[in-house]
């Protein structure tokens, strides 16, 4: 089942606040984007999602997941 | 001229330095006496050291400008006694909601537990926070301020710091020991002494404006991104005292401030967002950039940087003034036991290591705010909407949403005064931890705080289940540093009965201290002035006791 809670986290490294490790996520996803071309930009997205769906690999999480993208949209 | 706000004018008196041909000598001069240098002027005063305190204006704050007080720096005012004055006048908040578009996304409670005395934030215009802070350096014996001064030069010095001040009749010299600078953003000073400070400034403009009317918003921090009333911006809004209300409108970098500020500007744009009918009236308006930056130190020899003057943040977050309250907090108990000559003056440099850190870490969580708030790129500005469109159905997607991470103390875990946990403790008082609250009472039933009963002196807390069963040795045991030259008062904290040889016992009668600093029988922790943990131990042994207060000290440095 497609897991929707908060679940940033990592194992060896002490937050004291739960926003944080998001925080930490998401940094890393737009210093990733920074300077680049729309176009670019665009791949970056996709070949993230290609090697985070394989790493996921069940594909009943996958169709959950491709459902819930393209929800209000 | 404010509708609501008369500012006061503080008498200028002429100097008698004027007047003398060799310099007088003082131990501290604090320069700037907004909330920061104030706070800093007062915590040592307090501490029984003269202070002269010296700034250019002779009023407070023109404009509501800082507004947001957090619940650390409530807690710190409370120990310098002006806490429950801004408590009292402010208007306390917990809850903070998010709306994209005309939905609301996110909401936050800054304080989700209960039994803590202060609340996450008091919304309060500066100049009340000023005008009490004056108030309380008036009465404060040995504390002496002077207005319309304007320190002009300054020569550092290894044996004492030389400056030059002028006055509406003359210039004067002056000596000191110590130089608090708590001048600003700007840092007349520290431009002076030619010290760098590195960041970054953001391309963007915003627009506050503070609005009188009578609107029965509940008191929470609402933050829209693109709402229809301001397409494609953001906007921010804050309930203060007397019916004032703070609104922050994102204008974008190409906008023009002095346009901008014009009410025929900024009366629509506010009409837009309230709906025709309702009344009001504009108090003040001022259109703001930002940087994010910081000094690469904080203490230059005997000059000592805070506030502002030593780093900036973007003011999404309330990490400005409420960062600079803490400076003085983690300052000036280092300064006093350096001024007793019970530490040597290297203990400064960990004023340095902990405020750059917590600097570092209000930089870091402001930015990530305005990386949110204005996306660079289209990158982020495509990730940004797929956060907040996400945001409605997902609870993952909430947490990412970032209008403000607001203030919050840091833990100073690397500090190099903490002692490392020998044993296992749960919770998240470590050492560097800033304490948590919790409510107490006195044997007699009197309620009290644990917040309320800690600071301005180094303590041990000693946890027992029941007071009366601590033997005679151990209570006497506890009471070995009182005459000692950094003395370490004994807090016996219990759920029922009172300790022997006279040392003060509280009981923890909601369970929450026990519960917070996950406490057994025998535990015991060494609180610093500032309400930091310094080390922590299961069972009660004196020399660690001893080395854990050299090391928070510096004493085993010398």
């Amino acid at each position: 089942m497609l897991n929707t809670e908060y679940h940033f986290h990592h194992p060896e490294k002490r937050y004291f606040y739960d926003y944080s490790p998001g925080d930490d996520f998401y940094a890393m996803l737009i210093e990733a984007h920074r300077d680049l071309s729309d176009e670019a930009s665009a791949l970056l997205n996709a070949r993230l999602v290609l090697l985070l769906a394989n790493h996921i690999g069940d594909l009943r999480v996958l169709r959950e997941a491709i459902a819930a993208a393209k929800t209000d949209l | 001229m404010l509708a609501t706000y008369q500012y006061p004018k503080f008498p200028y008196l002429r100097p008698t330095e004027l007047d003398l041909a060799q310099p007088r000598h003082v131990p501290v001069v604090v320069v700037g006496a907004g909330p920061v240098g104030m706070c800093a002027a007062l915590d040592l005063a307090q501490k029984g050291k003269p202070v002269l305190l010296v700034d250019e204006d002779d009023t407070v704050s023109v404009g509501s400008r800082g507004v947001c007080y957090a619940k650390r720096a409530l807690e710190i005012l409370d120990r310098l006694g002006v806490g429950e004055r801004v408590v009292q006048k402010g208007v306390s908040w917990n809850i903070g909601r998010t709306f994209y578009r005309n939905d609301e996304v996110f909401s936050f409670n800054l304080v989700p537990e209960p039994d803590h005395h202060r609340p996450g934030m008091v919304n309060l215009q500066q100049y009340y926070l000023e005008e009490y802070l004056v108030d309380a350096c008036r009465r404060t014996p040995g504390l002496e301020m002077r207005w319309k001064n304007r320190v002009i030069a300054v020569t550092p010095g290894e044996e004492q710091v030389a400056l030059r001040i002028e006055t509406p009749d003359g210039a004067y010299s002056l000596t000191c020991d110590w130089l608090i600078v708590a001048d600003g953003a700007r840092s007349p000073i520290r431009h002076m002494l030619g010290l760098d400070i590195e960041g970054k400034i953001f391309l963007d403009r915003f627009l506050i404006a503070d609005v009188v009317m009578k609107a029965d918003f509940p008191a929470e921090r609402w933050f829209w991104f693109d709402p229809p009333f301001h397409p494609g911006q953001s906007v921010l809004l804050h309930k203060q005292a007397d019916n004032v209300w703070r609104i922050d409108f994102q204008l974008g970098w190409d906008a023009d401030p002095e346009v901008e500020k014009r009410p025929e500007r900024v009366i629509p744009r506010i009409r837009a967002m309230l709906g025709d009918e309702r009344e009001f009236e504009l108090e003040w308006v001022s259109v703001y950039t930002f940087q994010c930056r910081r000094m690469n130190r904080f203490n230059h020899g005997r000059v000592l940087f805070v506030g502002d003057a030593a780093h900036q943040v973007s003011p999404f977050g309330a990490r400005g003034a409420n960062s600079g309250i803490q400076d003085t907090d983690n300052l000036i108990w280092k300064l006093n036991l350096v001024m007793e000559g019970k530490a040597p003056a290297t203990l400064l440099d960990s004023y340095s290591a902990e405020r750059t850190y917590a600097a570092d870490e209000n930089i870091l969580n402001s930015t990530r705010s305005t990386d949110f708030i204005t996306p660079k790129g289209s990158g982020s500005r495509i990730l940004r909407q797929a956060v907040l469109t996400l945001a409605r159905r997902h609870p993952f997607a909430r947490k990412l949403v970032n209008s403000g991470r607001l203030s919050v103390p840091s833990f100073y875990v690397d500090s190099p005064l903490n002692t490392p946990d020998t044993a296992p403790f749960s919770g998240r008082m470590v050492p560097g931890a800033p304490m948590d609250d919790a409510p107490l009472a006195t044997p007699d039933g009197t309620s009290t705080w644990l917040l309320q009963v800690t600071g301005n002196r180094f303590q041990l807390l000693y946890y027992a289940d029941d007071a009366a069963s601590i033997p005679e040795a151990t209570a006497t045991a506890l009471t070995q540093w009182a005459i000692a030259p950094v003395p370490i008062e004994p807090l016996v904290i219990t759920q029922r009965a009172t300790a022997p040889a006279g040392i003060a016992t509280y009981h923890d009668v909601k369970g929450r201290v026990r519960e917070r600093y996950d406490l057994t029988p025998g535990s015991c922790y060494l609180i610093r002035p500032d309400q930091h943990v310094a080390a922590r131990w299961r069972h009660f042994d004196a020399e660690a006791v001893s080395q854990a207060l050299a090391r928070a000290t510096f004493r085993d440095r010398w």
